[in-house]
């Protein structure tokens, strides 16, 4: 098992270089570069800016530019945001608690949602639950994160006044306030992004249930006398999961880009609005290293789907 | 002394789109303490619907048992909830399946398939369990079953798994095991092994068993007393020697010349008597008998009236209406 995790990343270290070659290109095309807004600022004298330029080697043909990053990178050196006038890993590091926060919760609060709804819908198949629960995970599915974020804060923060329309870091107070508060504040991000998902991910276990309980051996279980719940349990729902844990593996990158978006309606100050952010201020190096931090974590959900599928269906050996 | 099991006017339906499908309509079939009861027809007369009423296995809805009594060691079960035929499952009556491969939870090992039945209906511990499950995977003659019993249902071959769902069935010393066709997935020469081998757990726990199959060959080597179906009902029942020896029903002496026979050699082997025609469509079955399109005795009263079961023997009874004296001169 380790030695497969070990095989599996090694694999993994050419993709991610050859996805940071093809981010590198790519942002080195783009018109504009950290430099620009000095160019227009007549303050600098151009030798100055020159002398800038070449200091950090901005000037140099790309494929230098590129083995300099690496190396750099490899070092433990993520660059520099002239924007931000920091570390670019100081500043990652200051964003990333506030989207782990909030994509942590609203993942957990869909799945609390999903797997029950989805198995006592498949368990009832066509009843009345079962039909409202088709039809609300229709409509949430249905229903793009913008919209619903501003729906609900235009409910819940401008009508009724009950929630904080804008995500702080620096709440004032501290105890058991500052946690309230950090809750209150958190409510409906976590809402938005979590019942889309849950809505999508109901759909998912309903079905992987009902593909399962009409299988023969479930039938062998029923036979045993064992029980409705434990039949259901044990042998459906243990079975029904391995899709279910696979997919919301391999989903979770595209959680986190959705995020992105929730991070905006909400000025989450997260990793999504800071990608935003550096983008529109052509801060290169952030957005950067974003990217890549994006790309390291496609690269790890997918091996984490592999293990736990290697992990949960004995027919598959890791080797 | 009352029969273990006796099955009465069962009628089991399938509301499909097109109608009422009626897959299991009025039959009668009664198993006496230790005996083995053979039922046999054509694929789709009702085989698997009519076993699996008995515990109500089948999936309901969209099945529904319309009609008759199931009557288990005195008590009816056609009324008992889900949950009161927990304590039955298993416990009194043990199921094994026609399917070795999909019959097993592809998840959990073997031993705790089997152990989860006997820890569910007796006061045992794990270990217990555990003891119990390698000793009865001993019985049905598993090699290594004290490593065996960890192992998954994929490390096993399909003749080893049907023996494994012969352990997991004979695990709590049902009084009744319902085989469903449990060879025909198999090779030829591990049917004969699993047929012997379920003959041996019978003789020495004292069971009945109920053995459904279409194999003609199968009814001569084991059973007892033999159960004819046929679109949904009984046409003839019989013990087996005056099955064989004087069959009435056209269908059950279609079926029996059907059978290969060892004694011609290659040549006429082939050519066995197969029955023409297929099996009625259970949705709005035609008046009379249901047999008659196939029939090579068909008489006018026979699309018109429905041959009911009538004693033509001592324990032999068939649904034709040859040779019915009380016809007159209708026929
Ligand atoms: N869940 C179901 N829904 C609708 N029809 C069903 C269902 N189960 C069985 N049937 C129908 O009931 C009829 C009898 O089926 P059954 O499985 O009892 O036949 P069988 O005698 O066991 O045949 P085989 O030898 O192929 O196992 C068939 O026409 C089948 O299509
Ligand atoms: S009742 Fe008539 S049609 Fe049916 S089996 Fe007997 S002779 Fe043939
Ligand atoms: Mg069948």
């Amino acid at each position: 098992m380790s030695q497969y995790v070990l095989r599996r990343l090694m694999i993994a270290i050419p993709s991610l270089l050859g996805i940071s070659v093809v981010l590198f290109v790519v942002l080195a095309l783009a018109p504009g570069d950290p430099f620009s807004e000095l160019a227009t600022n007549p303050n600098v004298p151009p030798e100055v800016q020159a002398a800038l330029r070449a200091k950090f080697g901005l000037d140099d043909p790309i494929h230098l530019r590129y083995l300099h990053w690496l190396n750099a990178m490899l070092h433990g050196d993520w660059g520099f945001s002239f924007v931000s006038r920091m570390n670019v890993d100081t500043l990652i590091l200051q964003r990333l608690p506030a989207t782990l926060y909030v994509i942590g919760s609203a993942q957990i609060l869909a799945l609390l949602i999903a797997i029950p709804v989805g198995v006592y819908a498949a368990t009832k198949p066509y009843s009345l639950f079962d039909q409202i629960a088709n039809t609300l995970a229709f409509v949430g599915f249905s229903l793009p994160t913008f919209f619903t974020g501003i729906l609900f804060i235009l409910i819940f923060s401008v009508t009724l006044d009950w929630l904080p329309f804008v995500y702080t870091t620096d709440i004032k107070g501290t105890g058991i306030h500052w946690v309230l508060e950090m809750i209150r504040q958190a409510i409906m991000p976590v809402a938005v992004l979590g019942l889309f998902q849950a809505a999508s991910m109901t759909r998912f276990v309903r079905s992987a249930m009902l593909d399962v309980i009409r299988l023969d051996y479930v039938t062998t279980a029923r036979a045993k006398g064992l029980g409705q719940a434990k039949v259901i349990v044990k042998h459906v729902m243990r079975n029904a999961m391995i899709p279910v844990v696979t997919l919301i593996a391999l989903q979770m990158p595209a959680v986190f880009g959705g995020a992105i978006v929730t991070e905006q309606i909400f000025r989450i100050p997260g990793i999504g609005s800071l990608l935003i952010s550096s983008i529109l201020s052509n801060d290169t190096p952030v957005v950067m290293a974003v990217t890549f931090v994006f790309a390291c974590l496609v690269v790890l959900f997918n091996l984490i789907a592999d293990v736990l599928y290697g992990w949960l269906d004995p027919r598959i050996s890791l080797r | 002394m009352a029969p273990l099991l006796e099955i009465k006017g069962l009628k089991t339906h399938f509301p499909t789109d097109d109608g009422i499908l009626q897959a299991v309509d009025g039959v009668d079939i009664s198993i006496n303490r230790g005996e083995t009861l053979c039922v046999v027809g054509e694929s789709g007369c009702g085989k698997t619907v009519t076993a699996m009423s008995i515990l109500k296995l089948i999936a309901m809805p969209p099945g529904r048992i319309a009609a008759g009594q199931i009557i288990f060691e005195g008590r009816d079960l056609v009324p008992l909830t889900s949950n009161e035929l927990d304590e039955i499952r298993a416990k009194e009556i043990g199921f094994i399946f026609q399917e070795p491969m999909t019959s097993l939870n592809p998840v959990l090992t073997v031993g705790e398939q089997i152990a989860e039945s006997l820890r569910r209906h007796e006061a045992v511990t794990r270990k217990q369990a555990l003891d119990r499950t390698i000793e009865m995977l001993k019985l049905v003659q598993i090699p290594n079953a004290e490593g065996r019993v960890h192992n998954y249902p994929h490390q096993f071959s399909g003749g080893m798994r049907q023996r494994v769902m012969i352990a997991m069935a004979l695990a709590c010393k049902p009084k009744l095991i319902i085989a469903d066709e449990p060879t025909t997935a198999l090779d030829v020469t591990i049917q004969a092994q699993i047929l012997d081998l379920l003959q041996d757990m019978k003789e020495r726990f004292g069971m009945a068993v109920m053995l459904i199959t279409h194999a003609m060959g199968v009814v001569a080597e084991t059973a007892q007393r033999v159960v004819v179906m046929y679109a949904g009902k009984v046409v003839e029942e019989a013990p087996v020697d005056d099955l064989f020896g004087n069959p009435g029903h056209p269908y059950t002496q279609g079926l029996i010349r059907s059978i290969p026979r060892i004694d011609l050699d290659s040549e006429h082997k082939t050519r066995l008597e197969a029955i023409g025609g297929s099996v009625p469509i259970l949705i709005n079955p035609p008046v009379g008998c249901r047999f008659a399109p196939r029939c090579k005795f068909a008489m006018n009263v026979c699309t018109e009236k429905e041959p009911l079961l009538r004693e033509i023997a001592p324990g032999h009874r068939m649904a034709c209406h040859l040779g019915d004296t009380n016809l007159g001169g209708a026929a």
